[in-house]
């Protein structure tokens, strides 16, 4: 359903993204991730048509972005980085005019803006003015309007960045929802990329670093396993203790936190079975064990795994 | 054109939901009000039996437009500026809606608000005909002056808007030069000899003239055309200007 080939974008001398390709078929909800900075927003902009390629072309639907913008736009529902809605409007009535833009003849545009606001619960909020609205809430009108009519590609950036953790979560719930069709959401969270999206579309400096799927990922992110335990005893004697410990293959010490004890970083391929060891070498060396806890792999492991520790 | 429409009603529904156009209009038709009363007594006093074309409408019609330099940069400030400045810009230039249909709606729903403080001033010819009627076509003809300079006006003040995102300085960069090139030809005495012809083809003032004592002349008509079909070429340009700027 969209297919990027080649894609290269310069900012005058500045390249934002270079030979990118890749494709996300029919109903595949795909992420591209990559830390800031990484032409992600760039990739998202030549999408939606906003910005034309330097070099390459894209094809929503089989239709060329940038040689009919009007027509692929028809089949996009997108959701900018930066949500802005006129302050002045109400949501029902922004709505409405999205729906008018999006050329929805009247009954169709009442009907879909029913089950936006129903389906992005809005109901509570509807007759209330953009402006006045929390950011969650932004964010939901943010995606309301790009639902509204029922477009086949919806290409989300950032969806739940700037968001607290409980609107966060919300807005996450509310994704899920979204399957069955073919979405493309950006973003610089591997734990959001893996829980909501098949396929996992790495970049890093405007380049396309992997493309894989999230369980094939989370395969390559087997051995990049760390621990964080924090011991009460002595830092030194402590950290040799836990180097030697088998299947660790390093051991950094933290700063201390003002709590009590010193915490550690772990690093073991395979965490599990060294979570009991280190229980029992702890215990053995007459000191307490406060905490143990295996920490979820990061961007930054997946990174260091990917392209080498300089990114 | 559906989302033309859309975006057109929308234009028109900001304006007349804000209350700087009421202003704005009170603003404008009080001085309109003011000009029209002087100049007739002016008239009354001092032309009495002259042409009532050249001697009073021709007059205040000049006045008129001299506040229309003001108001019409009030009206054209926020049109991209402020969708600059909130970000809005973004979406709307990823909805299935042509840049050009875009800076049509904006211009168009200006225009309108234009035309309407205009159709304010129709009140005064009404007046002096009831008083002395007198011949209406050459009227038309300086109404039709008014609009296409005031067309001229607004597509520059959109171009305006669309460089910056600060309202204010959409609304002075507008203003200012439209003044310039009103009093461009104002004192052609004061100009030098070599640089009359140039200073009098770009002069609002000079293309203005011929309409104000009701002659159509389809010179002074391009000029006023073309020149709003250039801004509206320019504000497309800067619209096309992110392709290569990298933000919005």
């Amino acid at each position: 359903m969209i297919r990027c080939e080649q894609l290269t974008k310069y900012y005058g001398s500045v390249r934002a993204v270079g030979d990118v390709s890749f494709g996300v078929g029919t109903g595949e909800v795909a992420a591209l991730l990559g830390p800031n900075g990484a032409g992600k927003s760039t990739v998202m902009r030549l999408l939606t048509g906003y910005v034309s390629p330097t070099a390459g072309r894209v094809l929503v639907g089989g239709v060329d972005v940038a040689e009919q913008p009007v027509t692929a736009r028809r089949r996009i529902g997108y959701l900018p980085e930066q949500v802005s809605l006129y302050p002045e409007l109400t949501v029902r009535r922004y709505l409405a005019f999205v729906g008018e833009v999006k050329g929805l003849p009247g009954r169709v545009r009442r009907r879909a803006m029913a089950e936006v606001i129903e389906r992005c619960g809005l109901g509570e909020v509807a007759d209330r003015h953009n402006g006045k609205l929390s950011k969650g809430y932004r964010q939901r009108v943010g995606l309301a309007q790009a639902l509204l009519g029922d477009p086949a590609v919806l290409v989300l950036d950032e969806p739940t960045v700037g968001l607290d953790p409980v609107q966060a979560v919300e807005m996450r719930a509310l994704l899920r929802t979204l399957s069955g069709r073919t979405v493309l959401l950006s973003t610089h969270n591997l734990v959001e990329a893996s829980a909501l999206c098949s396929r996992i579309i790495i970049l890093s400096q405007g380049q396309l670093v992997a493309e894989d799927t999230a369980v094939a990922l989370a395969r390559r992110l087997e051995g990049a396993g760390r621990l964080l335990a924090r011991v009460d005893g002595p830092p030194e004697a402590v950290a040799e203790a836990l180097a030697a410990l088998p299947g660790v293959v390093g051991v950094e010490r933290g700063q201390p936190d003002g709590q009590a004890g010193v915490p550690f970083v772990v690093l073991a391929p395979d965490p599990e079975p060294v979570q009991r060891r280190l229980a029992g070498a702890v215990v053995a060396g007459g000191w307490t064990l406060l905490e143990v806890q295996v920490s979820p792999p990061t961007l930054e492991d997946l990174f260091v795994r990917l392209v080498g520790a300089g990114h | 054109m559906r989302s033309f429409v859309a975006l057109f009603r929308k234009e028109l529904r900001s304006y007349f939901g804000s209350p700087l156009v009421y202003l704005v209009a009170a603003v404008f038709l009080a001085y309109a009000g003011y000009y029209f009363h002087s100049d007739l007594i002016y008239f009354i006093t001092f032309g009495f039996g002259l042409n009532i074309m050249e001697n009073f409408w021709q007059v205040l019609f000049v006045d008129i437009r001299l506040v229309l330099i003001f108001a019409i940069p009030l009206l054209t400030m926020r049109l991209l500026a402020e969708e600059r400045r909130l970000g809005t810009l973004e979406l709307l230039l990823t909805y299935p809606l042509r840049d050009g249909a875009i800076v049509a709606a904006k211009l168009g729903a200006c225009l309108v608000v234009v035309a309407t403080l205009l159709a304010g001033t129709v009140v005064y010819p009404v007046l002096v005909f009831r008083v002395e009627p007198f011949a209406t076509g050459p009227l038309v003809a300086a109404y039709l002056g008014l609009f296409l300079f005031a067309g001229v006006c607004a597509s520059y003040g959109l171009f305006i808007s669309a460089l910056t995102d600060s309202q204010v300085l959409a609304g002075f960069l507008t203003a200012l030069p439209l003044l310039l090139l009103w009093l461009l030809s104002w004192n052609e005495a004061a100009a030098a000899t070599g640089t009359l012809p140039l200073v009098r083809a770009i002069s609002l003032f000079n293309h203005f003239q011929p309409f104000s004592v009701g002659v159509i002349d389809l010179r002074d008509v391009f000029y006023f055309v073309y020149a709003t079909g250039f801004f509206v070429w320019a504000t497309l340009r800067v619209l096309e200007a992110r392709q290569w700027r990298g933000r919005r």
